[in-house]
């Protein structure tokens, strides 16, 4: 299997982001430079988390508008996993290649710490290493994490079964409590209609070994990979 | 041109016997561009006039230790052709005007010098102190700081992994922001600041200069008035995007051999570093001021010397090899330009629009810098305070809580959480143990870092208060399973020119000195900041000290977290009662007296040494230095790591809330498992080493027989809310 991973001028995740799927492919991913108009052939297109231009405007909304991103886009439509974190998420909201947008936290404060998802959708690819229902831990470090979407769109996404995870109590229930930036109905990630994107502010590549201080990101990896291959 | 007047140099900041000092190296009445390069020079913050006869008493030597102080930061080695560059810088004055883009800029800052050096910067620390918890300004300047600290680190992906807080009536008109940053690099591409090789170009990276920040250093280098906020222009403005492109356009074009010497424009900016870079290698340097990159029509020579606008750097490069530099920068999308060329007349010579701007020699005005020999006058050490001078309290479960729930206790997770503490990958102890661990990438090998000092020792007692900052460091690290390996410091103090201040600095550093040699834990790099006083009135001294060790092998590390039910707690070191200065005076008695802890060096070595051997044979389950709330703070703080009680007993003479509360130095608290307790207490008899057991994990409360049964849940309650509740005020935003 191949890979990609994008990376923007303050792109910070790109490291980790190769460490995880290299860790699940046992070769490296094709890093690539924004600045590039092609992307090599690939089965997975990840976006890191970082600051892609800086983010003194919007989070993401430069990068949005990259050479690289409208390769990503045109992939993505002809049916490419892409994989958004973080950042990336946010650079996929800016692209439309998913739905809604990334507010402030609802705190005003950059937030980073260890959160419990609740797996509420099937997606055979991205989730099926994990039952539905299933709570699993990765950590949160963003500043503009606040999922927004219209009423009609949220509707949707809910009944599409387009809600990736949504932050959880460690028993999996939706409290206030558990929402670390104040997203509406504690959704943590989502698909696209086709379900071949995924983008999600909780970073999966940081709990992959005991060592770090968990392993559901390499179960997520792992198995994202075995489904693609 | 402007005359040179009385008025004009007094506000230079320069004394009279400075500026005829200037008048005999040139021979000549200096022009305004000139005056202003020597007042940057010579200004504490520069020179550091009144602390270097100190300094340079300090060990800087061992032999891991690359590179000590003198260079942009200190490097050891750290075997497998690996160095850990690191340093500790100041940031006060700026954060206490502009608490957001002063601490922003204090990392920013701090980050450069180590990627100067070759570097990857792979962690980030600091030591804060900020006023009284009630005082108004106190929760605005922490949200400030706090989030400047968090945006600049966070966007260029280097992990916060930690630090310490202090609040204190002494800071309510001066805070601390001391930030550290620790890179790593291969020892055979270090980069140093000499320049060499006449006509060698001199080529400047990075942002363009502004009017930002021009004064800077000698704004740090006086003490505040009502006035001080006033000066808020004087605060340069941070672009961490840049700063990553910076770093990674250095560390690419690193990556070839086309660099001489390369050097970061830090406190006086331009000046400063071409100044450094001609005076290290003995050469001139020509400048041409019209091709430095420049934000803003119209400045003058004197701006641009003095600017400190932030993300700039300074290099030579060897002859021919501009371009390929050159293209690197631009795909960064960063200023590149030659602004001259090494020479050999030892002068520095700035043009602009054809004429010279100034014409300076190197090395006299480097060399010549004044160093004071300041009267200092010995802080008298106040007496000891038994247990029998503080009256028992009716309730020990009432202060255990109280003590959890106080401003040097209680949880710092409010401000850690807003940190990105694990990007990159290789956090493997989080921010809330004793040091924070973070591994050397793709090996088996990890460092811990810390930051410590206890300013109320520092004050009661100069020279015991300095030898426990670097013992409790030295502990922290230890306390891991790292092998200490060298400090940085951060030397914080009121006006030098007042004796009993200057007597406080020097006995701080009598104090470092004889841990540092004691514990073989030599000084690597650091910095100076005097003259924070505000209206008169000196903050604690507080020499904070960033400490990194290394562990061999991760695998083998502790946290302080009790872990399972069963495992036997124990004491490791002594306890004396003696209660001077500990938070137990001072939180229950309202009383900040006495004499601080005893720090007795080899009983630190010994207890130290013995216990990483434990470690490292995986004797030991947990592990956590005793410091600031004594016995019983320790205990509590393992119980809540672990989210599981104990059942302790202690028997000893001294009376409880002594044997508590008391801040004993050269102490551990250490769980293992049965089967191998007589092991380690063989081990530690055999040695001569005091190892008692004191109890069992279990439970969820943790119970100390006779004295306190306190639920684990009721200590973490008030150990995490005192903070945000704090920050919930109004006005703390």
């Amino acid at each position: 299997m191949k890979a990609a991973v994008i990376v923007f001028p303050a792109s910070n995740c790109d490291r980790d982001l190769k460490v995880a799927l290299a860790q699940a492919m046992g070769r490296d991913p094709d890093m690539v430079w924004h600045g590039d108009s092609e992307l090599p052939e690939t089965d997975l297109i990840a976006i890191p988390g970082g600051f892609s231009y800086g983010d003194y405007l919007r989070a993401g909304a430069m990068a949005a508008n990259s050479p690289i991103m409208r390769e990503v886009v045109k992939k993505a439509q002809a049916g490419t996993p892409v994989l958004a974190i973080c950042n990336g998420f946010q650079i996929a909201t800016e692209t439309g290649m998913l739905p809604g947008a990334l507010l402030r936290n609802a705190g005003q404060k950059f937030v980073c710490r260890d959160v419990d998802l609740l797996i509420t959708a099937r997606n055979e690819r991205f989730v099926g290493g994990f039952e539905q229902g299933e709570v699993v831990r990765f950590p949160v470090a963003h500043h503009d994490g606040n999922y927004y979407a219209d009423e009609e769109t949220l509707h949707e996404l809910e009944g599409e079964g387009q809600v990736a995870f949504k932050y959880a109590s460690a028993e999996g229930e939706l409290t206030d409590a558990a929402n670390p930036n104040g997203s509406l109905n504690n959704i943590a990630g989502i698909y696209n209609k086709a379900g071949n994107v995924l983008g999600l502010m909780p970073h999966p590549e940081r709990l992959i070994s005991e060592e770090l201080g968990g392993t559901d990101g390499k179960r997520f990896f792992d198995h994202l990979v075995n489904s693609i291959v | 041109m402007t005359e040179i007047t009385k008025e004009i140099v007094a506000e230079h900041g320069l004394t009279e016997g400075e500026y005829e000092e200037v008048l005999r190296i040139l021979g000549r009445t200096p022009n305004l561009t000139e005056l202003g390069i020597f007042s940057v020079m010579w200004s504490e913050h520069c020179s550091y006039k009144s602390s270097k006869k100190w300094l340079k008493t300090l060990p800087t030597e061992a032999p891991w230790v690359i590179c000590g102080p003198g260079e942009n930061a200190g490097v050891i080695d750290i075997g497998d052709g690996q160095a850990a560059i690191f340093k500790m810088e100041s940031h006060n004055h700026p954060s206490f005007i502009e608490p957001y883009q002063g601490a922003a800029t204090g990392v920013g800052g701090i980050m450069r010098d180590v990627f100067t050096m070759g570097a990857r910067p792979i962690a980030n620390m600091n030591a804060l102190r900020f006023g009284r918890p009630d005082h108004p300004k106190t929760g605005h300047l922490v949200s400030g700081v706090i989030a400047g600290i968090a945006g600049y680190g966070n966007c260029m992906g280097v992990p916060t992994v930690g630090g310490e807080t202090n609040f204190h009536a002494a800071y309510d008109g001066n805070i601390l922001v001391n930030a550290m940053t620790v890179g790593l690099a291969e020892t055979k591409k270090i980069f140093y600041s000499a320049a060499a090789g006449v006509g060698n170009p001199v080529v400047y990276v990075g942002s363009k200069t502004g009017r930002d920040g021009i004064h800077g250093a000698t704004m740090a280098s006086a003490e505040f008035d009502d006035d001080s906020e006033e000066k808020r222009p004087t605060v340069q403005v941070g672009d961490p995007f840049t700063e990553k492109l910076l770093l990674e356009a250095c560390l690419e074009l690193m990556a070839t051999d086309a660099i001489v010497a390369i050097q970061d424009m830090g406190a006086a900016g331009l000046t400063s570093s071409s100044f450094e870079m001609a005076d290290k290698g003995g050469v001139g340097i020509e400048l041409n001021l019209d091709h430095v990159p420049m934000r803003e029509e119209g400045m003058t020579p004197y701006e641009i010397m003095l600017s400190e606008s932030q993300e700039r750097m300074l290099m030579v490069l060897k002859p021919g090899r501009e371009e390929e530099a050159r293209k690197i920068f631009e795909k960064w999308e960063l200023d590149f330009a030659v602004i001259g060329k090494v020479t050999d007349t030892g002068r520095m010579v700035l043009t602009m629009n054809g004429e010279v701007a100034a014409d300076l020699p190197v090395a006299p005005l480097a060399d010549a810098a004044p160093e004071y020999d300041r009267p200092w006058t010995k802080t008298e050490p106040p007496a000891v305070i038994r247990a029998e001078d503080v009256a028992a309290p009716n309730d020990l479960g009432e202060v255990l809580l109280k003590l959890m729930g106080s401003s040097e206790i209680a949880s710092r997770k409010w401000i850690w959480e807003q940190y990105d503490h694990m990007v990159m990958g290789d956090t493997i102890q989080r921010p809330g143990g004793d040091a924070a661990v973070v591994r050397v990438h793709g090996t088996k090998k990890a460092l811990a870092i810390t930051t410590d000092c206890t300013p109320r020792y520092c004050y009661a007692d100069p020279e015991t208060g300095g030898a426990q900052a670097v013992a409790e460091a030295w502990r922290n690290i230890t306390a891991t399973g790292g092998q200490p390996l060298a400090i940085t410091d951060c030397m914080n103090f009121g006006n030098p020119q007042r004796p009993e201040i200057m007597g406080q600095f020097v006995g701080c550093i009598n104090g470092m000195r004889r841990a540092c040699t004691t514990l073989d834990f030599p000084v690597i790099s650091g910095n100076v900041s005097l003259y924070n006083e505000t209206n008169g009135t000196g903050i604690h001294p507080t020499p904070a000290i960033g400490g990194v060790g290394i562990l061999a092998d991760y695998a083998k590390m502790t946290t302080l977290a009790f872990k399972s039910e069963g495992d036997v707690v124990l004491l490791l070191g002594d306890l004396s009662g003696e209660m001077g200065q500990s938070l137990y005076l001072r939180e229950i008695e309202g009383r900040e007296e006495g004499a601080p802890p005893r720090v007795d060096l080899e009983k630190e070595r010994k207890h130290g040494d013995y216990l990483r051997e434990m470690i490292n044979r995986g004797h030991v389950t947990a592990a956590h230095d005793m410091s600031d709330g004594g016995l019983g703070v320790a205990l509590a703080e393992m119980a809540i790591a672990g989210n599981i009680g104990a059942s302790i007993r202690l028997e000893t003479a001294i009376p409880p809330h002594a044997a508590l509360f008391a801040e004993d130095q050269a102490c551990y608290v250490i769980t293992v498992k049965p089967e191998n307790v007589e092991l380690v207490r063989g081990l530690a008899l055999a040695d001569d080493i005091p190892l008692h057991i004191i109890g069992t994990i279990g439970h969820t409360e943790l119970k100390i027989e006779g004295c306190l049964t306190i639920s684990v849940n009721d200590l973490r309650d008030v150990h995490a809310g005192w903070l945000p509740a704090l920050m919930s005020r109004p006005g703390s935003e």
